[in-house]
């Protein structure tokens, strides 16, 4: 958004498609790696270290009392870092490939969070319903 | 200062281009060749590959999270056998995890290096991403042969079955980048930075990245979940 208001305001009232080119060309120039920077990379790093470092933390230290609360806030930090990998090392944006990588993107993380959650909650539920209770298994032995 | 103009420009354009269109339309021959709202030639086939690449990284996506549900589904049964707090040094996951991170920043100030057009220092960073993802793998092969020594074996139970197939399945991806990664270290030197091996590194970029984002997965829900009381 932000370069297209730059072209726009570099190429004051431009016609129609000498603005779709000029956008055109210099999307083709930061496409390949050219969008990253020393900066980008270094940021990216330091986010990811602290994100990586404080689940660790978490868990070796035993700081919370309850596993669930670690759980919940580890994922937390997971959640964040994928985030953050995706933004500085995997250069998502909303414009990259016109918008198909974003599309990609977004239809596989559906996908994935049908995936995960359905696997999980059916086998939760068939675990809890089907499995043999604790005195069954006793009689069973 | 900034921002009254760029509100002021966009509607004044998109007004300016209707008026256009709507005097244009019936009237001159020429302005129908100005203002063109398609690409009149097939735009840019070489991003074809990195699009291409990004959708064989979102199927894979979907491979390891069905990797990811088995072990959800069945990373507690451990039929009487070890669990993972029993199995797992964290410490040693740490040391693999920083691994894996370094060789992520290596490889991107490999492709700083390649903007530059600095055959040699990319090759050196490149190398540095090698020798760590090397030692990630080294670590991986140390744990699971120490587990197997353990007698914890992937038949021993359903949580040691989805633990090796999910871990090992991450491990095999690392090994197949490292190969590319020493073919690609080969091409780079004999051919220097033609336009294949800059698409080529580039698509390793994202492959090689996209390890590391499964990796965070697996560190957090593999081992740093399966140590909690």
């Amino acid at each position: 958004m932000s370069q297209r208001n730059e072209t726009i305001e570099t190429g004051n009232l431009m016609h129609g498609a000498e603005h779709k080119h000029d956008d055109h060309h210099h999307h083709d120039e930061d496409d390949g790696a050219s969008h990253s920077t020393f900066k980008g990379y270094m940021t990216g790093f330091v986010l990811s270290v602290i994100l990586t470092a404080i689940p660790f933390w978490l868990v070796m230290t035993g700081f919370f009392e309850s596993s669930n609360t670690t759980a919940f806030v580890i994922l937390g930090f997971a959640a964040v870092q994928i985030v953050v990998h995706m933004i500085y090392f995997l250069h998502m944006n909303a414009r990259s490939e016109e918008g198909w990588n974003m599309l990609a993107l977004i239809f596989t993380v559906v996908l994935v969070v049908i995936t995960l959650a359905g696997s999980l909650w059916v086998m939760f539920h068939l675990n809890a319903n089907m499995m043999p209770t604790m005195h069954d298994m006793q009689n069973m032995l | 200062m900034k921002s009254p103009k760029l509100n002021l420009t966009e509607p004044v354009c998109l007004l300016n281009m209707s008026n256009a269109t709507a005097i244009s339309h019936p009237g001159s021959v020429e302005a129908p060749e100005k203002l063109r709202f398609y690409v009149p030639e097939e735009h840019h086939p070489k991003n074809g590959t990195l699009l291409g690449f990004w959708l064989y990284l979102m199927s894979d996506c979907l491979i390891f999270a069905c990797l990811f549900a088995m072990y959800g589904v069945l990373g507690r049964s451990y039929a009487a056998g070890p669990s993972g707090a029993d199995l797992f040094d964290l410490s040693l996951i740490a040391v693999s995890t920083s691994m894996l991170l370094l060789s992520s920043i290596t490889y991107g100030f490999a492709m700083l290096e390649m903007q530059r057009k600095r055959v040699n220092a990319t090759l050196l960073w490149l190398g540095l991403t090698g020798v760590l993802g090397a030692a990630f793998i080294g670590l991986e092969i140390y744990e699971f042969a120490h587990l197997i020594h353990l007698g914890a074996v992937p038949q021993r139970s359903a949580f040691l079955s989805s633990f090796f197939v999910l871990v090992g399945t991450h491990g095999l991806h690392v090994v197949f980048g490292l190969i590319w990664l020493i073919v690609l270290m080969l091409q780079v030197k004999k051919h220097g930075f033609i336009i294949e091996n800059r698409r080529r590194l580039f698509c390793l970029s994202m492959f090689w990245h996209f390890l590391d984002v499964v990796w965070i997965g697996v560190f957090t829900f593999v081992y740093l979940m399966g140590v909690l009381p």
